[in-house]
Parts: C-alpha cells; sequence; structure tokens
C-alpha cells in the first residue's frame, strides 16, 4: 500500500478526515484509563480484603479464581470435579474435531452424537461406582455444552424426518407439520420454556415425574427441530433433479436413492447452516436460568448474587463468562466455515 | 391409480386417528392432573381481579383491576420497548453496516469489533450487564448525573423534560430525588439498549453482506461513469442491496419482539412476564400460555403480511 494510498483510506475527505480524528481521540482518552483498570491497578489474587481497598480503581479478577467452582461448574458436588471436567472436555473435543478437520464425514458425525450421549450417564452417574448425581444439581460450562449438543444431536435426527414429512403426499401429515413448525418458529423460546416448565408435567401420565432437564431438554429439542427442518427441506428442494433419475436407471430404490444418494450430500450442503443453528442454540441455552437450571449464566447469578462480599466485582466475573461464551461462538463459527 | 389413492386416504385417516387419539389421551391426563390439584380451568380468571400490580405500565393496573386489563398492559409494555427497539437497531444497524463498508481502516475496524462482540454474547448476559450498569455502577437519585440541562441519569433511571398538561415540564432535582418530568426505569433502559444493539449487529452484518453479494461490476461501471466512491455506494449499490436484505431485516426485527421476552429475567414487566405472575397466582398454566402463544402468533403473521407487502413495493420499485 502506497502512502497516497493510506492518506486517500484515512484522510480522504472532510468526513473521513473527521471520523478518523475522532477514533483516535476516543482511543487516546480511552485506552489508559482502560489499561490502568484491567491490567495495571488490578488484582489477580482471591483476596477480598485487596480487591475493595481498590475501590473499582482496578479489576478484582481475583473473584474469577475465587468463584471458579461456582461459576464453571453450579452446584455440582467439589469432589466429583472431574465428571463435569471431563464431560465438557469431550463435547469441546468434538467441537475441535469439527472446527480442525481432525475428522470428517462419518466419524466426525458420530463424534458429534457421542459425546453427548457419553456426557449424560458421566454426569449423572450412578453405575459402576460412580454417585448418582441428580439433575438439579448439575451447572456451569457443562450444562451449557450439554444442552447445546444433546440439543442439536435430538433436533437434527427430528428436523430431517420433519422436512420429509412436509414433502410427502398426504396432505394431513403436510399439514399437521406445517402447522408445528409454523408455531415453533413464531414464538419465543422463553414462551417454550414456560411450556416445559409449568405445561408438560401436566402432560405425563400419573406418577410420572420428568426431571427439568429433560423437560427443558425436550423444549429444545422440538423449538430447534422445527428450525432444523426448514434448512433441510430447503437443502432437499435444491437438490437437482437428474440425479434422482440417475439413481432410478441405476436400479436403486426410492428409500436407497434417499439414504444413500439424497441425504448424505445434502446434509453436506446445508452443514454451515445447521453450525449456524448450532451457535444460535449455544446462545440460546443461556435462557433456562429463567426456569431455574444453572448454566453458565444462571451459575454467574448463583456465585454471586448471595454473597456481599464478592458481588461488588460482578463486572470481573461477568467478563469471564462473556469471553466463554465469545470463545465457544468463535470455534462453532469455524465448524460452520469448515464445513462450507 | 385408485388402489394407491385408497391407500393414501387409509393411512392419512390413521395420521388423523393417531393424533385424535394422543390428543385425548393428553386432554384427559391434564384434566385429571388438574382436578386432583383442585385448579378449575376456563378464562373466567381474566375477568376477575389480578390481585398484583405492575412496576411499571402504560396503562395504569391496580391490583383490583381485572387479569385481562394486566395482560393488555403487558403487552403494550412489550410494544413500549419492542417499537423504539426495532427503530433503533435500523438507525444503528445502517451506520455500523455502513461503517463495515468504508475504506476507512479505523472505522471499518471499529464496526467489525462492535458487531463481532455483540453477535457473539448472548443476549440475556448482555441485558443482565446493561442491568448491572444502569443500577449498581450508577450513583444514587440525590447525586444524579446532569447529562444535559434537564436531563438526569442516576440508579432510578433517566429523567427526561416532558409534556405535561399542555406544557413541557422540565424535570428538576428536589428534596426527594429529581421531580417533574418522565422518567424511564433502569428495566426499561437495559432492554432498550440491550435489544437494539445485539439486532442492530445482525442488521449491520445483513446490510454489509447485500452489499457485498453485488456483482462487483455495478460498483466499477459507476466509477467509470465518473461517480464518486460515495456516490456509486449511494445512488448504484445501496438501492440494489436493500432489496435483498429487506427480508433478512424484517426477521430480525420480529426476533427483536421474540427477544422482549427476555424482560422477564431483570423484571420489566412485559407480557410474558405478566403471564408468567399471572400463572404463579392462578395456576391457570395453560390459559396463560395460550394467551401469550397466540399473540405471539399474531404478532409473526402480521410481520409476515407487513414485510410481503414491503417486498411487493420493492418490486415494483425496480420494474419502474
Amino acid at each position: 500500500m502506497t502512502l497516497v494510498n493510506l492518506r486517500r483510506r484515512f484522510f480522504g475527505d472532510g468526513l473521513n478526515t473527521a471520523l478518523t480524528l475522532l477514533v483516535l481521540a476516543a482511543v487516546a482518552l480511552g485506552l489508559p484509563p482502560l489499561l490502568n483498570w484491567a491490567v495495571i491497578n488490578a488484582r489477580f489474587a482471591p483476596d477480598a480484603a485487596a480487591c475493595e481497598a481498590l475501590d473499582h480503581s482496578g479489576a478484582c479478577w481475583g473473584v474469577v479464581v475465587e468463584k471458579a467452582h461456582f461459576i464453571l461448574l453450579g452446584r455440582y458436588p467439589a469432589d466429583e470435579a472431574w465428571r463435569p471436567l471431563l464431560a465438557a472436555g469431550l463435547i469441546i473435543g468434538s467441537w475441535l474435531a469439527a472446527a480442525f478437520g481432525w475428522l470428517r464425514g462419518g466419524k466426525l458425525a458420530s463424534a458429534l452424537f457421542a459425546a453427548p450421549l457419553l456426557a449424560l450417564p458421566l454426569l449423572g452417574g450412578g453405575f459402576a461406582g460412580l454417585t448418582d448425581i441428580p439433575t438439579e444439581l448439575w451447572g456451569g460450562l457443562p450444562l451449557t455444552l450439554l444442552l447445546t449438543s444433546a440439543g442439536m444431536a435430538g433436533a437434527l435426527p427430528l428436523g430431517i424426518a420433519v422436512a420429509y414429512g412436509r414433502r410427502s403426499a398426504l396432505p394431513v401429515l403436510r399439514g399437521l407439520l406445517t402447522g408445528y413448525v409454523e408455531l415453533a418458529r413464531g414464538i419465543p423460546l422463553v414462551a417454550a420454556l414456560f411450556v416445559a416448565s409449568f405445561l408438560l408435567p401436566l402432560f405425563f401420565p400419573d406418577g410420572v415425574a420428568v426431571d427439568m432437564l429433560w423437560r427443558v431438554l425436550i423444549a429444545i429439542v422440538l423449538f430447534a427441530a422445527a428450525y432444523l427442518s426448514e434448512i433441510v427441506r430447503g437443502g432437499l428442494q435444491a437438490f437437482p433433479a437428474g440425479q434422482l433419475d440417475a439413481a432410478l436407471a441405476l436400479g436403486f430404490n426410492r428409500w436407497q436413492t434417499q439414504r444413500w444418494i439424497v441425504l448424505p450430500q445434502v446434509l453436506r450442503d446445508v452443514a454451515p447452516s445447521l453450525a449456524n443453528s448450532a451457535i444460535a442454540l449455544f446462545k440460546d441455552t443461556s435462557l433456562v436460568t429463567i426456569v431455574s437450571l444453572y448454566e453458565l449464566t444462571g451459575s454467574l447469578g448463583l456465585a454471586l448474587a448471595g454473597d456481599p462480599q464478592w458481588r461488588p466485582f460482578y463486572l470481573e466475573a461477568w467478563l469471564f463468562i462473556a469471553t466463554i461464551y465469545w470463545l465457544g461462538c468463535a470455534l462453532l463459527a469455524r465448524v460452520s466455515q469448515r464445513l462450507g | 391409480m385408485a388402489a394407491s389413492r385408497t391407500a393414501s386416504r387409509i393411512t392419512q385417516a390413521l395420521i388423523v386417528a393417531i393424533v385424535v387419539g394422543l390428543l385425548a389421551l393428553l386432554v384427559t391426563t391434564t384434566a385429571g392432573h388438574l382436578q386432583q390439584r383442585g385448579i378449575r380451568s376456563g378464562f373466567d380468571f381474566l375477568l376477575e381481579p389480578a390481585g398484583f400490580t405492575l412496576g411499571e405500565s402504560l396503562l395504569p393496573v391496580e391490583a383490583s383491576d381485572s387479569t385481562l386489563r394486566a395482560f393488555a398492559a403487558g403487552l403494550l409494555n412489550t410494544l413500549r420497548v419492542a417499537l423504539p427497539g426495532a427503530f433503533l437497531a435500523t438507525l444503528i444497524g445502517v451506520l455500523a453496516g455502513f461503517g463495515r463498508l468504508t475504506e476507512n481502516p479505523l472505522i471499518r475496524g471499529l464496526a467489525s469489533a462492535y458487531v463481532n462482540a455483540f453477535r457473539n454474547i448472548p443476549l440475556l448476559l448482555q441485558l443482565l450487564a446493561w442491568y448491572f450498569l444502569l443500577t449498581d455502577l450508577l450513583p444514587a437519585t440525590d447525586a444524579a448525573l446532569r447529562l444535559a440541562p434537564g436531563i438526569f441519569l442516576s440508579k432510578s433511571g433517566l429523567a427526561l423534560p416532558w409534556w405535561v398538561d399542555g406544557a413541557l415540564e422540565i424535570p428538576e432535582p428536589g428534596g426527594f430525588g429529581i421531580d417533574g418530568g418522565a422518567r424511564l426505569t433502569p428495566e426499561y433502559l437495559a432492554m432498550l439498549l440491550g435489544l437494539s444493539l445485539y439486532s442492530a449487529a445482525y442488521i449491520a452484518e445483513t446490510l454489509r453482506g447485500a452489499v457485498e453479494a453485488l456483482p462487483p461490476g455495478q460498483r466499477l461501471s459507476a466509477l467509470a461513469l465518473g461517480m464518486t466512491p460515495r456516490q456509486a455506494f449511494v445512488l448504484v449499490l445501496l438501492p440494489q442491496a436493500w432489496r435483498a436484505a429487506l427480508p433478512p431485516v424484517t426477521s430480525q426485527l420480529l426476533n427483536l419482539f421474540k427477544n422482549a421476552s427476555l424482560a422477564v429475567a431483570i423484571g420489566y414487566p412485559d407480557l410474558v412476564s405478566v403471564a408468567g405472575t399471572s400463572l404463579n397466582q392462578t395456576g391457570r398454566a395453560i390459559e396463560c400460555l395460550t394467551i401469550v402463544i397466540a399473540v405471539y402468533l399474531l404478532l409473526s403473521l402480521l410481520a409476515a403480511a407487513l414485510s410481503h407487502r414491503l417486498e411487493q413495493r420493492a418490486l415494483r420499485g425496480q420494474t419502474a
């Protein structure tokens, strides 16, 4: 880039010059106090007295150290911490495998489905000497990851089935499924979670009590499946008809054509959109705190709300959580790009 | 052919039978549970006294007013935050979208940092942060920040000049805080800021995508015709990109309406939180949630119709 070019880009005309100067002034004024607060005056040790003495002239990152277990794992028993950590590791591992191309095709799909299926018994226990930990105590980052990955793993097969159902020759089936998809897409997730919290218990037969976690997971799967079915349906509609004729000519029957020719290609085509849906779901899992499940966002409140000593440093703990969400979204965005 | 038609009829009848059977099972189970718990059903509770008041509302609600009035006030509160939010989101989104397309690397960097940060942090977490900033970090009412003459910001919200009885009333610091004018609560401000900045980041991204998706020849020919880069952008690129961006932008604004339901987490009394309160008071879960779902479906339908008309108009503009 030449000097003339640089000059045009920063000071091309009056408006451009004014904006450049404005941004530079803002940085010059804002950066030193920000650095002072975040690094120079900040305390990194979990020392409440030293933090209070700062009077917010510096950040108290010690709050993250002090409350690490609560924020990251919620109310999960501390001496069993390896289980949620391993569960989170499995799920993050499967995402990393997708983002960096360690696994491909069928193996990748199996890993993405297997991770939440392994995480569930690991968190729950009650077998092979693992203590039984009730779902009310699950929380923090592992719960966020579990709701996202199990939600996607449950919603994708259902979404595919719904997408095929909406292309069926039976008007009644099409009508019912269209109604379901429009209903789920028309309401906010909060409303679906209220249904899971207050209505689902009324629908189950006598004597069947289902934990809030499972009810919320049912709601998330039904909610996400409606969006995924639209993505898959779009992929099916865009599928070139010539390949169907070719399959027929090769002697494939209808089922074989879909199983071996259409579906693998359609799923590969829509994979980036599916990964984008996973990003949306990852962020949306934060809403389950409204129905008292303490995933990452909920456990932040849980860790600080009742503790007057550390509550003033909410902002520092908030920034820690926000960074985790940001990294999760960035990882899934990479998955989306990689699959594209 | 006739045989396959009969087969299809039989399959459909079977589907209907299964769905009706499941629904019947659901209704009897639910009715049984309601009877066990001694909960009556029906919408008659809407006309009975609500038994609760709202933290804030355009439509005043007393505990003795009907539940229906409380629901109406909740819906009005949803609209009160979502409509200005939609306006602000579009405005900020357009500005940030342009920012990402300018030649100036500083502005481009700033706009992408904004879009990147606000799209990748859950809205609920953003709302909690705004609420914390507006309640815990601001000074108390008696030491309110004076942003401009007659505009005060403190823990108890934003005080603004407002028309009272036909005359502009300017807030003044008084004995017990700030007197006169209108007041916007921290809950409302957190919702408005959170919703509009979150949706604006998505709108900015949509607009950028729409402009970048235009064939590069469009810009080059405009420049060849002697237009400045800015003229080419405003006169040639923008009108075309706007048409492509219209459907996704309307869907973003509809999302903003749906996201207004997160108000329940910070105590702004929108439709969903009114339904939640009423549900806890009366136990009429089915009725309360039916109202919420019906209202949102109606809003979605309205938005779909509106967006269809806008697209039609945009298409007519294209042919003219």
